[in-house]
């Protein structure tokens, strides 16, 4: 029983439990959340982890990895929070809404902020078009939506992360 | 404004809570199914409802059903929640405020082909909300409305839910069974159809979110009723995501074809910011083709035949509404650049041509470009359509070719200069 298995045994089992026996690897994308919660990311030993557990290669899982957005290869802020600039929002300003909170936060899309804390990212539609300009927040708890937002309204939950953290404001 | 079938939470408080459901019928559909019909009795009333398929292809629901070979078992229920298409946002809407609607309706359309498991698959995003369907699911089985010999019958159920984690392409049924089974979302060739070999193989039944909250009150009051609402070939009622350039943007529920763009845009959206005028639509997201907002246009009523006729289909019914300050190369910049993003990557005319299509657009956005890079956009537009597995690669061609057909002073404005 490997690191990950023993950590979350109940979770895991239950995961397994919701598909056929003879059809685990179906359970590769929650083992997959539940693995980037220990570091924000997909390590090697969690790629071989879940490969073991699942009878698969490291190579299969880390091709899901690859494939879907919300698996991430690299180490991030804390938060990533994640704008969407699709069509539909782009109509209600989410580009200038995306340009003037990483210019006041100092950062490039994609890029984290200097604290380590916040890291922006541009995704595509969210089914929040209704209620534009949104964004979802990412952490390795949970996924939360934030919508019928401004600059200062994203910029004010951005410095409420910071006080929650105890990190000092570094670049506005 | 017609009654609220699938919106019904908005009318009744508390609707998400297990009893105050069940104070207003809910689950006397499942049960009647369960203890009283035959499934092919609910497959034959889903067959005279007319209901068609919400997620966008407006396949006809129960003809669906009825490609499942006899007798051969285990089968599946899966309901489609991976939600993505840029405009739409009213699966999310039901599941969140109606979520027993649409569990009702995902455990009579398993009853019917005889499932005993059925999967809920939502898109990754909507991971609040997938919490919430687990702690739902777990309610009913406390209640023995899911579980093992259901209600004194020998009829067994279990639902799940499964979270993807960022695909657009998980939406189209082949490539949500892929994912599913823990591998690449890609979309399968076909055939065979999921109705044959969908999950693990096995005879599968994949239904929109939309299309499955519709079935309880089917079941409930009878194809007969249903018919009363919308049209003779598109009954029942739909839910428009109305988008973009409009003052009240939101879900609207209206019977198919009782009402136009124009009283969508104008009486329920509240019209356009500012006073200005619309240019024109896309019925289907992203993946629609455009429509000029000409007279003609704007009074066409909002059912699948007569929205077909304007050259674009109603899909989803994702209306992105723009006004005269969008300018439409940089409305196909946008659109291509999410078909890029999204390409899974299994077809070469799909990957490749949204990749050229993505930096066409933006040279031609940016003013980089010669007067005969129009053509090759629409160009490599034309050699993505029907030569790719699954609808991605043509939806990434429908505001390329419509916009340079309709708009091209447009992208012209923007080049040789």
């Amino acid at each position: 029983m490997n690191a990950l298995q023993q950590k979350y045994s109940t979770e895991i089992t239950q995961v397994l439990g919701k598909y056929p026996p003879d059809q685990k690897r179906s359970a590769v994308m929650p083992l997959l959340y539940i693995a980037q919660r220990e570091t924000g990311y997909i390590t090697k030993q969690g790629l071989e982890e879940i490969a073991e557990i699942l009878e698969i290669t490291p190579t299969e899982v880390g091709t899901i990895v690859g494939f879907y957005t919300l698996y991430h290869d690299r180490p991030g802020g804390k938060y990533r929070v994640q704008v969407c600039t699709d069509l539909a929002c782009a109509l209600r300003g989410a580009d200038d809404f995306l340009a003037r909170i990483c210019a006041n936060l100092g950062v490039k899309v994609g890029e984290t902020t200097a604290d380590g804390l916040v890291t922006i990212e541009e995704v595509t539609c969210l089914a929040g078009c209704d209620r534009a300009p949104m964004f979802q927040v990412q952490t390795v708890e949970e996924i939360s939506y934030h919508e019928n937002e401004t600059v200062e309204s994203a910029l004010d939950y951005i410095e409420g992360l910071r006080r929650a953290e105890g990190t000092r404001e570094v670049s506005r | 404004m017609s009654e609220l079938v699938l919106l019904r939470h908005r009318e009744t408080p508390n609707l998400e809570n297990l009893s105050v459901y069940r104070e207003h019928g809910g689950f006397a559909a499942f049960r009647k199914a369960v203890t009283e019909l035959q499934p092919d009795a609910i497959l034959q009333e889903v067959k005279n409802s007319g209901l068609r398929g919400r997620g966008g292809a407006g396949f006809p629901t129960g003809m669906k059903w009825s490609f499942l070979p006899k007798d051969v078992f285990p089968r599946y229920v899966v309901a489609n929640a991976d939600e993505s298409e840029p405009g739409t946002f009213k699966d999310r809407e039901i599941m969140d405020k109606n979520p027993f609607q649409f569990l009702e309706g995902l455990m009579i359309a398993a009853y019917a082909v005889q499932a005993n498991a059925a999967y809920v698959y939502l898109r990754g995003e909507f991971w609040q909300i997938a919490r919430k369907l687990d702690r739902k699911i777990a309610e009913l089985e406390k209640a023995g409305l899911l579980g093992f010999k259901l209600m004194g019958t020998d009829y067994s159920l279990h639902v799940y839910t499964h979270l993807g984690a960022g695909a657009y392409i998980c939406g189209e049924e082949t490539a949500l069974l892929e994912s599913l089974e823990g591998k690449l979302g890609q979309p399968r060739l076909r055939p065979p159809f999921p109705a044959t070999a969908g999950l693990y193989g096995k005879p599968t039944v994949i239904n929109n979110v939309e299309t499955l909250a519709n079935l309880p009150p089917i079941i409930e009051k009878g194809s007969a009723w249903y018919r009363t609402i919308g049209t003779e070939k598109s009954p029942g009622t739909k839910i428009f995501c109305l988008s973009g350039h409009v003052n009240r943007p939101g879900n609207y529920e209206l019977a198919l074809g009782a009402n136009t763009f124009r009283q969508l845009i104008y009486d329920l959206g509240g019209g356009v910011p500012g006073g200005r005028k619309v240019k024109l639509i896309m019925p289907a997201g992203a993946s629609s083709g455009l429509i000029a907002a000409t007279d003609e246009a704007l009074d066409t009523p909002m059912d699948y035949e007569s929205v077909n006729a304007l050259g674009t289909p109603l899909g989803s019914a994702s209306v992105i509404v723009m006004d005269e300050t969008v300018s439409v190369d940089w409305l196909v910049k946008k659109t291509v650049r999410f078909f890029n993003h999204e390409s899974c990557g299994k077809c070469t005319p799909c990957r490749e041509g949204t990749y050229w299509m993505h930096h066409i657009a933006e040279r031609i956005h940016a003013g980089e470009a010669r007067l005969e890079d129009i053509d090759l956009l629409d160009n490599v537009a034309r050699q993505i359509q029907g030569k790719c597995l699954c609808a991605l690669g043509e939806f990434s061609t429908m505001a390329v070719r419509s916009g340079i057909q309709q708009f091209r002073a447009d992208f012209e404005a923007r080049v040789g200069r």
